[in-house]
């Protein structure tokens, strides 16, 4: 059975996990262990007056208590957003200082302000609760809408208003001018519901600091472990890069929530340096809901204006995003660059315009949740399409078809220069997978059995493979997006691929041996995988962004170019023959259309005994690359949801949902499926289940899986997934990344489905029993009147 | 601190530990089976699921010297171990279907999918792809979409 490019490679890495012999954080426990508690802001919004430890010190088994003036005392920096967006005026965004322990002021319930450290997790848990803070209380925001009120308590001195930045991108002029011409607008208010992106592995690190080398090694939750020590070093002053060791082992699940340095990982470091103990700190759910950056929480209007020929002739989007208590690293960037950059969606339209405002409130910091602004820019696109069809009287599917970019590459008017796609064609594939010809008679039988049926779409485009470092670095991007791999051909024939990418559930112990295997016809079990350690690992920016197979792959490719322009010499060399002429397959070196050939592990073995080189050839058979894409790369989707509403309870069921996707090549089908399962599931999550509340005294009301619901098995149905491959022009595989789709794409198919079974269009996510009940209940009354 | 004796995964062991110990903390932290993971505070995502005389239970919710004298069965105890070690039907299909990403939530799932197996066909109901859907109503995945967990338990089912 093939092991190469598309084929259905069962994972390498599942033996582990299905036997329980995964290596997670806080499997690992070190001699000289000592555990980390936090003491956390019980208040939204308050002064910290004093600390009082004493009662906490005098404990069993409690070492020290630290808090932030001793960590500031000791040169810690503060926390950074790592992208600058630069308001319209010109202005620099307001970064609010973010110290990982809360000196004078808390900012949000959860914010950290002490650190006690103890000989057990128990005890340390314990002492923190005896650990006796001195609030003055403050007025706090949890609602976005409430932070821009002229009254609103300063969340931050140095953002009046507790603005951050007024930002825009598009021409306004010509979005208006456009509007005017239009003889249909549509107008929708839009908000996209807070979310929890909860990987089910809660955060964890263990911190050991070794006082005879002044070194330090931190085990971590990380989907970028590389990122991580960058930031502790240049940043935090923790430890200087060549000091400080990072690791990230088996992770479970990130989601974007493990892309960031917290606060906890900056403490246990100090502490561990302070008590000279290995710290370790285990995030428990409650405290995952408390401090894991959030995602989404958008408010948005949006106006849509169309001409005679129903071709959109006018976008305008105004938004106001919710930024949490602090910036975290990418939180800038996420309403921004990665949201209104995508608001063109899969249509030729040239008069656009965005407008975002993002605001402090006293909630925990938001930041890229999977989709990160795509699935925000989406949920718009996709309800404004849905919505002007239902309005304009027409097939939506035609509205959007009548608006499809139908060349490539094609230059949006916002930024972005879309690779390859064929939108056609992949509406298309869904409409015949989802059996839209049957729709009419299932809707009726269905009223028969007193059901409202309901089918909705969503016509998707995404950027993914984040990110050529230079267009990255113009937009403000702090760090430059590519990525790093070095391939060793061991004397025996065996590779290992040391990559930047990080595995967190994304099976890349298989698709990145698959391609290793295929380009050098060599079994599949021989090629491993090395990941997730500093010391390993020359650099990485890891994974996020769908861009470990578009970026981090295409490192590797180009490395494999090194290595097989030096396997073509050696064995040009040993078998006497033109470099030209040698090719590399089943297992052997060969000179083409001759019997003359060497084993593979005999061009290994040449290179390292490197008795018989060619001239000037240095021994060895190793070559790292660095890849940095030309472009990103823009992976588009169409998804049909069809869904039976109960008009009696409001109850939602999913009939069935069909996914086309064009990932461009697609490495492995298994997994690319597995992907868009999950990322659907998500989607449906976010449209029907989960919301993140806070009260109006900034109070997490939602704070434990009673409160907050995740999609399980019985909400969600089996997926019809279908791939159409149009290759990216952007990197040598020709693939798009496959991560992020099903999150991005699935909210406002289901929305649709669900506002088109019950004919009202007023209704928010997550679309619960109640709002759906309430929002029929609506229509009832209007028909009534 | 109280004393306990059981048998796990065929061993007997035994502890001294605080009363409030619970089972997946014993497993964890005493014995050092890591395989029985914790994904939450308040039994809800069954990430912890561990076999107690035969029962699926969650570990994260019993206290550890309630359990003396019981036999318990974790992921760790599913095959002999070792290079050729024959794995359990359950964990063949998890990886023939796909029904894994990042593993975290796995050791659970697979310990109530083969509880859920052995009921049903001692029962002698048909396991359909509803009732594996509500048998794991206490067992959360973030990865999956459930789609590949529930074919992975079906098709076990075929082979246990
Ligand atoms: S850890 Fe036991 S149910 Fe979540
Ligand atoms: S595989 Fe990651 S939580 Fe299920």
């Amino acid at each position: 059975m093939s092991t190469g490019i598309g084929a259905r490679v069962k994972r390498k890495e599942d033996k582990r996990f299905t036997t329980g012999k995964g290596k997670y954080t806080d499997d690992i426990r070190n001699d000289n262990q000592a555990y980390a508690a936090f003491v956390r802001s019980t208040h939204a919004h308050a002064n910290i007056k004093g600390i009082d430890a004493s009662a906490a010190l005098a404990m069993d088994g409690v070492i020290e208590v630290l808090d932030g003036h001793q960590l500031t005392g000791d040169g810690i920096g503060n926390i950074i957003c790592g992208w600058a967006v630069t308001s319209k005026d010109g202005s620099p965004m307001n970064m609010g200082a973010w110290s990982a322990l809360a000196t004078s002021k808390a900012r949000y319930v959860g914010d950290a302000i002490a650190v006690v450290i103890a000989e057990t997790q128990a005890q340390a848990r314990i002492a923190a609760e005896a650990v006796v803070v001195d609030y003055e209380e403050l007025p706090a925001i949890a609602h976005v809408m409430k932070a821009m009120a002229e009254d609103a308590p300063n969340i931050h001195e140095n953002a009046p208003g507790n603005l951050i930045y007024d930002w825009e991108l598009g021409d306004e002029a010509l979005a208006d001018a456009g509007l005017a011409s239009a003889t249909h607008i549509t107008t929708l208010d839009l908000t996209n519901n807070r979310l929890s992106p909860n990987p089910m592995e809660p955060r964890v690190a263990i911190a050991t600091y070794d006082d005879a080398e002044e070194h330090y090694t931190l085990h971590t939750t990380s989907q970028n472990p590389h990122v991580a020590r960058l930031l502790l070093s240049a940043f935090y002053q923790v430890a200087p890069e060549n000091k400080l060791r990072v690791i990230a082992p088996d992770v479970g699940g990130g989601f974007g929530a493990k892309i960031y340095v917290y606060p906890e990982e900056i403490t246990c470091l100090w502490a561990s340096m302070r008590t000279n103990r290995s710290i370790k700190w285990t995030s428990d759910r409650s405290e995952a809901f408390l401090t894991d950056a959030h995602g989404r929480d958008h408010v948005t209007t949006a106006k849509m204006g169309f001409d005679d020929n129903h071709k959109i002739v006018g976008f305008k989007v105004d938004t106001v995003a919710n930024l949490g208590a602090y910036m975290s690293l990418f939180s800038s960037s996420v309403p921004t660059y990665l949201y209104a950059t995508l608001l063109s969606g899969q249509y030729n339209i040239q008069n656009l315009h965005c407008n975002v405002r993002t605001y402090y409130t006293n909630t925990v910091p938001v930041d890229a949740y999977r989709g990160a602004g795509r699935p925000e820019a989406t949920y718009v696109m996709e309800r404004m399409m849905e919505t002007a069809a239902r309005e304009l009287d027409m097939d939506p599917a035609e509205l959007r078809r009548i608006n499809f970019i139908q060349t490539f590459p094609h230059q949006t008017p916002m930024l972005m220069a879309y690779d390859a796609g064929d939108f056609p064609k992949i509406l298309e594939m869904a409409q015949d997978a989802a059996d839209i010809a049957g729709f009419a008679a299932r809707k009726t039988e269905a009223a028969g059995r007193g059901k409202l049926r309901g089918i909705g779409y969503s016509t998707f485009i995404e950027a993914c493979g984040l990110a050529p470092s230079q267009a990255a670095g113009s937009l403000g991007a702090g760090v430059g997006l590519w990525e790093s791999a070095e391939v060793r051909v061991n004397p025996v024939g065996s590779i290992e691929i040391l990559t930047g990418s990080h595995s967190h559930g994304q099976g890349h112990e298989t698709t990145f041996a698959q391609i290793v295997a295929d380009r050098f016809d060599i079994p599949i079990e021989s090629v491993s995988i090395v990941h997730g350690d500093t010391d390993k690992v020359q650099f990485g920016m890891g994974t996020y962004g769908s861009r470990s197979a578009p970026v981090g792959m295409s490192a590797v490719v180009k490395a494999m170019d090194k290595v097989e322009a030096k396997v073509k010499k050696i064995a040009a060399h040993t078998l006497e023959a033109a470099e030209e002429d040698i090719v590399i397959e089943g297992g052997q070196v060969k000179v083409a259309g001759t019997d003359k050939a060497m084993g593979w592990h005999e061009v290994g073995l040449a290179a390292y005994i490197a008795h018989n080189l060619p001239e000037g050839m240095e021994p060895g058979l190793k070559e790292t690359a660095f890849f940095d894409p030309v472009n990103f790369s823009f992976p588009s989707g169409a998804f049909i949801c069809e869904v039976e509403v109960d008009p009696d309870t409001g109850v939602t069921e999913i009939i069935k949902f069909t996914a086309a996707d064009d990932f461009g090549t697609i490495i492995n089908p298994m997994i690319v499926e597995g992907q868009v399962h999950g990322g659907v599931t998500q989607g449906i999550g976010q449209a029907l289940l989960e919301q993140v509340v806070y009260d109006d005294d900034g109070q997490l009301l939602t704070g434990s899986y009673m409160d907050y619901t995740m999609p399980r098995a019985a909400d969600i149905p089996f997926f019809d997934v279908s791939h159409h491959e149009t290759p990216s022009p952007n990197n040598p595989l020709g693939v798009k990344g496959c991560g992020e789709a099903g999150a991005i794409g699935s909210p406002p198919a289901v929305i649709n489905a669900i506002t088109d079974a019950i004919g009202n269009n007023n209704l928010a996510m997550p679309a619960t029993p109640q709002a759906v009940w309430r929002a029929i209940q609506a229509t009832k009354s209007v028909a009534a009147e | 601190m109280t004393t306990v004796n059981m048998t796990v995964n065929g061993k007997a062991v035994s502890g001294n530990i605080p009363d409030n110990t619970l089972l997946s903390e014993f497993l964890r932290e005493n014995l050092r089976l890591t395989g029985t993971h914790i994904g939450c505070d308040t039994s809800q995502c069954g990430a912890c699921v561990v076999h107690i005389n035969g029962m699926p239970v969650k570990s994260c919710s019993t206290l550890a010297v309630s359990l003396d004298g019981a036999e318990v069965l974790t992921i760790e105890g599913l095959t002999k171990g070792g290079k050729d070690a024959e794995l359990h039907p359950m964990q063949v299909a998890f990886n023939d279907n796909h029904g894994l990403q990042c593993g975290f939530c796995t050791p659970g799932m697979i310990m109530t999918g083969i509880d859920m197996v052995k009921r049903y066909k001692a029962e002698g109901k048909d396991l359909t792809s509803d009732a594996i859907r509500a048998e794991l109503e206490g067992n959360i995945c973030r990865c999956t979409g459930y789609h590949n967990i529930v074919k992975s338990i079906e098709d076990a089912a075929t082979k246990m």
